[in-house]
Parts: structure tokens; C-alpha cells; sequence
């Protein structure tokens, strides 16, 4: 147990602690992006829609952070050769995965800081409400970290994470209504939003707020919807990652 | 009880292999040098044997254990050093071999102290808290070998560690290593033959996947058909050989490989003309190219190359 928490540890400095020593602008550039969002998106709003931008905010920085994980281990990969030196080593693929997701989590937390504070300034959520976006944030987080960590065992090179990066952060951060509610988006277009499982779970997190009424019927679906797409991706990230190379 | 033992290891990629049934054995301790081409499949094989690359056929243990159903165990026993491992960059050495100890179990206050030890080693200890990124592109090689010596393996891989290191460098590295391989196997991959031959107890030789010769130097020698070693300058030779090979040089040397008898013959004859030469046992150099220069007959080469 004790040199499982060294192994975990091990990630958290070289992925965060280190890094952040090494190149501090790291930090910087991690703060200003949700924050921005919101910004931008409470100045169009006249207002109206800054407390829901807030929450949304809440679902980019945890989408979006978890899903990093991919183009950083891809970044150690296939430029230090980084995996193989640990592959061969008594670390396992979860321990370091588990590690990487939480010096990920590091990195957000300046951000998130900020966030909280907004959030008790604009946002008045019951305890129950929390609770429920606390789940749905948890759930996002470790499917965005465990599919990122299969994609980067996949890629050979920084060219391809990048190609990555790109298509998950259109499908899972920007398509999806988060900083909006659904009913925003004309209704055609509407169905492409429901292609991405971000859209759910920002609709459970409005819907727990009070800005997005829905029956309970289609809440539950909802639910089910981005658990099942949650354990298919780890299925597959379990059986198709490339820990130990093929 | 072995250190490595591969029987029948290949590797395909589609329709090429890159090791083609290789079977070898080697014991628990010393320092076994695997030597090849470019693309002769030393990195394909450390890798397998390291547990970084599965095998498509065949099967290895290490240190009795199997390299792919005992995986998780053996990866306690052993470190490797890839090819083309480089030192992170926003890192200092010491960071990087504190991470690594860390990955490998300790707690960062043994690892601390171990970091230190082991940079002070490969001779680091003025560079130990500046970024990778500002070292030379040997002492970056030189800090994730201070991370894979210090982590006290049983059995160490380390593919070209001395790659792109200076002279003085690489014999520190070797003394290292000579170290180490008293309680420990060394597995190494080098194109330096010189490092082969002063350092390893036992060498391979691969070539296009197919391992040609395994043992010590002595045990090859013997697998190739000449043991002697003559180098004359060809314009003041007066006589040809009856048995050997021969290859004049762009220099106008003559490299003459030939049996002891020959030798003799030819030696006689040179010291009566008052021809300059000079005579030696074949070294790795010459046995290197005996081998993978020209395919050994198909009644020399035994089936499917069991050492
Ligand atoms: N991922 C891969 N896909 C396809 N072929 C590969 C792959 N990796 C290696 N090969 C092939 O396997 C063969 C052996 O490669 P390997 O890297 O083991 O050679 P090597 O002896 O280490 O060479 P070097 O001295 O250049 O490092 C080569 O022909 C190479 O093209
Ligand atoms: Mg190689």
C-alpha cells in the first residue's frame, strides 16, 4: 500500500509539482482559460446567464483538465520514452494512471479555487444539488482521464495527440451546452449536441440548479446514458490501451 | 538458476521479422553484450525481454520468471533503460532519479538520498539541480542511467547506454557497470565492439532477427573458421593464401583471416621476404564481420540458431 501511494506520488511530481517548478506559465494559462468563458459569456447575457456559466464552467474545467492527460502522457511517451522506462518498472498501468489523473487534478485546482468563490457569490445551490454535481463532475472526470490515458498509449508521436486533443475537446467541451441551457440551440442542431455525453451531464447539473426543468423519465435517462457511454469507453480503454506495447 | 533464457522468440510486424526464433541462454549474472546492424533487432529483443513489447511467438524467462505471465512479478527484479529515453526536460537530474526510485517503490526520503549516491556516480553531483533541457546531450544519457543503476534491480537492460558519450565518459560508465555485474545481469546493446569485447562475460550477435552467435568471446572464436588475424600492406606481399578470406582495405592493407597452420606458413614467409605485418587472434571486429557481413553456410548454421 505504502509504495502503491510512492508510485501515485511519483506521477504527482513529475506531471504537476515539477512542471509547475519548471515552467510556472503553466499555471498561468490553466487560470485564465474557464475564467474567460464565463466572462464573455455573462457580458452577452446582459447577466442573465452568469450563474449558469459558472456551473458550466465547473464541467469544462474538469472535461477539459481530465482530458490534458492525454496529450501530456502522449507528450511523455513518444518524446521521452517516459511509458517504457515505467512499464518495466513495478509501477502498473492504474497506479499510474491514477497518478496522472491527480497531478491533472493539481493543475486545476487555482482555477477551481476561483470558481468555488464564484459560486458562493452567484450560485445558490441546495445541499442536495451540490451533491448531485459533485457525482456527475466525478464521473466525468475519471471518464475523461481513463479514455485520455488509452488514447495517449495509442499515439507513436505528438502529431497524432494533437489530432486527439482536437476532436476530443470539439466533442466533449465545445459542442455541448454547458455554459447555456440546451433549449438555446435551434432545433436541428440540437440533435448534434446530444451526440457528445457532456451534454447529459451539464443538462443533470442545470436540471439540479433549476435552470433546465426535465422529467424525470428523461433525467434518469440521462443519468444512464453517460454511466453506460462511461463504462463502454473503459472497457475499452482496458482491453485496447497499449500499456505494454503489441 | 538462468538470468535470461529465450526459446524460439519472434517478433513479426506483418510479413517482417524482426526476430526470427531466437534461442539463448545466460546465467544470473555478468554482463551480456548484444551486438548487430542497424534494424538487426536488438531493441525489438531487449524490449520483449524487459516486458515493454510482447512477443508474437516463442517464449523467455527472466530470472525464472515468464516475461509474459509473470510480468507484473518480474518487473519488481528488473530496470531498463530505452534506446531513446531521454531526461524530461522541466526536470533536474535529481529530480528525475528521485521520480524513477519513486515509480519503483521507495518513499521520496530513500529516494532522495539514493539520487544523491547515484549521480555523484555518473559524475553529475555539479549539474544535480539544473533542468535537463540545459545539460549536454551525453550527461541528459547520463542521468536516466543514474536512475536505472540506482534502483538496486537484479537485472539491468540498458540498450546503447553509452551512445553519444565521450571517451572518458563511457569508461566511468563502464566501470560502473563492471561494478555492478557482480551481484547483477547486465543486459546491454552497443555498436562500440571494443565495449563488447572489454566488458561483456558473454556476447550476442544478432543479425536480420536470427541470433548467429551466443557465448564468450573464446566460445565464438571458435564458431568462426579462422583464428588468426593477419594485416599486411598488399603491394609488398609476394604470396597468396591457400585458406582464409582476405579483404584489401581503402588504406592498401591487407586484413587476412586464416587458420593457425596458414598463419604460421604465411608469418614465415613474410619475416624471409623482410614484408612488415602483423599478427593477431581474430578480434570481435573481425568475427563481427565474418558473421554479418556474409550468411554462414546453411550446413554451419544450425537450425534455429540454438546457444
Ligand atoms: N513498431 C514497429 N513496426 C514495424 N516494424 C518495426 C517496429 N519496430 C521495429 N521494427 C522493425 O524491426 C526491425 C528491428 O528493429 P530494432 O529496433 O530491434 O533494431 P536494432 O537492432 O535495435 O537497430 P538499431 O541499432 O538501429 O537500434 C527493424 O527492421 C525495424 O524496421
Ligand atoms: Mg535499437
Amino acid at each position: 500500500m505504502g509504495r502503491r501511494i510512492n508510485q501515485i506520488n511519483a506521477s504527482i511530481l513529475v506531471n504537476a509539482v515539477y512542471a509547475m517548478q519548471g515552467y510556472p506559465a503553466m499555471l498561468i494559462s490553466n487560470l485564465l482559460s474557464p475564467l474567460s468563458i464565463i466572462i464573455i459569456v455573462s457580458f452577452v447575457s446582459h447577466g442573465m446567464l452568469t450563474s449558469i456559466a459558472i456551473a458550466g464552467a465547473f464541467m469544462t474545467l474538469f472535461v477539459g483538465g481530465g482530458l490534458s492527460i492525454q496529450a501530456d502522457l502522449a507528450h511523455l511517451k513518444n518524446d521521452f520514452k517516459f511509458q517504457d522506462m515505467i512499464v518495466s518498472s513495478p509501477t502498473g498501468a492504474l497506479a499510474y494512471l491514477v497518478g496522472m489523473a491527480l497531478s491533472e487534478l493539481i493543475f486545476i485546482l487555482p482555477s477551481l479555487t476561483v470558481l468555488i468563490i464564484l459560486a458562493f457569490l452567484f450560485l445558490h445551490a441546495s445541499l442536495s444539488a451540490m451533491l448531485v454535481i459533485v457525482v456527475v463532475l466525478a464521473l466525468m472526470y475519471t471518464f475523461a482521464t481513463v479514455f485520455g490515458f488509452f488514447l495517449s498509449t495509442i499515439t507513436t508521436d505528438v502529431l497524432q495527440s494533437w489530432a486527439f486533443s482536437g476532436i476530443l475537446s470539439i466533442l466533449l467541451t465545445t459542442i455541448p451546452p454547458v455554459y447555456y441551457p440546451i433549449t438555446y440551440i435551434p432545433l436541428p442542431y440540437r440533435y448534434v449536441a446530444y451526440i457528445s455525453p457532456t451534454t447529459y451531464a451539464a443538462g443533470i447539473v442545470q436540471n439540479a440548479l433549476g435552470f433546465l426543468p426535465l422529467p424525470p423519465t428523461t433525467l434518469a435517462a440521462y443519468w444512464v446514458i453517460i454511466i453506460a457511454v462511461a463504462l463502454a469507453l473503459f472497457a475499452v480503454a482496458i482491453k485496447k490501451n497499449k500499456w505494454r506495447d503489441a | 538458476m538462468d538470468g535470461i533464457s529465450c526459446s524460439r522468440l519472434s517478433k513479426s510486424y506483418g510479413r517482417s521479422k524482426a526476430l526470427d526464433r531466437v534461442s539463448f541462454s545466460i546465467p544470473h549474472n555478468g554482463i551480456f553484450a548484444l551486438i548487430g546492424r542497424n534494424g538487426a533487432g536488438k531493441t525489438t529483443l531487449t524490449r520483449i525481454l524487459a516486458t515493454e513489447l510482447m512477443p508474437s511467438s516463442g517464449s523467455a524467462t527472466v530470472d525464472g520468471l515468464d516475461v509474459v505471465k509473470d510480468a507484473v512479478e518480474l518487473r519488481e527484479e528488473i530496470a531498463a533503460l530505452p534506446q531513446e529515453a531521454r531526461a524530461i526536460s522541466w526536470m533536474t537530474p535529481r529530480q528525475t532519479v528521485i521520480s524513477y526510485l519513486m515509480y519503483r517503490g521507495l518513499g521520496y526520503g530513500e529516494a532522495k538520498v539514493a539520487s544523491d549516491e547515484a549521480i555523484s556516480h555518473v559524475g553529475l553531483e555539479g549539474h544535480a539541480n539544473v533542468l535537463n533541457s540545459k545539460l549536454s546531450g551525453g550527461q541528459k544519457r547520463k542521468v536516466l542511467l543514474a536512475s536505472v543503476l540506482a534502483s538496486g534491480a537484479r537485472i539491468i537492460f540498458v540498450d546503447e547506454p553509452t551512445t553519444g558519450l565521450d571517451p572518458i565518459s563511457r569508461s566511468e560508465i563502464w566501470s560502473i557497470l563492471v561494478r555492478l555485474k557482480k551481484e547483477r545481469l547486465i543486459f546491454l546493446t552497443t555498436h562500440y565492439l571494443e565495449e563488447a569485447e572489454k566488458l561483456a562475460d558473454k556476447i550476442g550477435i544478432l543479425d536480420n532477427g536470427k541470433l548467429k552467435a551466443a557465448g564468450s568471446l573464446d566460445e565464438i572464436r571458435k564458431l568462426v573458421k579462422y583464428q588468426y588475424s593477419i594485416r599486411v600492406l598488399q603491394k609488398d606481399r609476394k604470396t597468396g593464401i591457400k585458406e582464409g578470406e582476405e579483404i584489401v582495405g581503402e588504406d592498401g592493407y591487407a586484413q587476412i583471416m586464416t587458420t593457425e597452420k596458414e598463419a604460421y606458413g604465411l608469418s614465415t614467409g613474410f619475416i624471409k621476404d623482410r614484408v612488415k605485418f602483423s599478427i593477431n587472434q581474430v578480434s570481435l571486429d573481425d568475427i563481427f564481420y565474418y558473421i554479418v557481413k556474409k550468411p554462414l553456410n546453411a550446413e554451419e548454421e544450425k537450425e534455429e540458431g540454438e546457444w
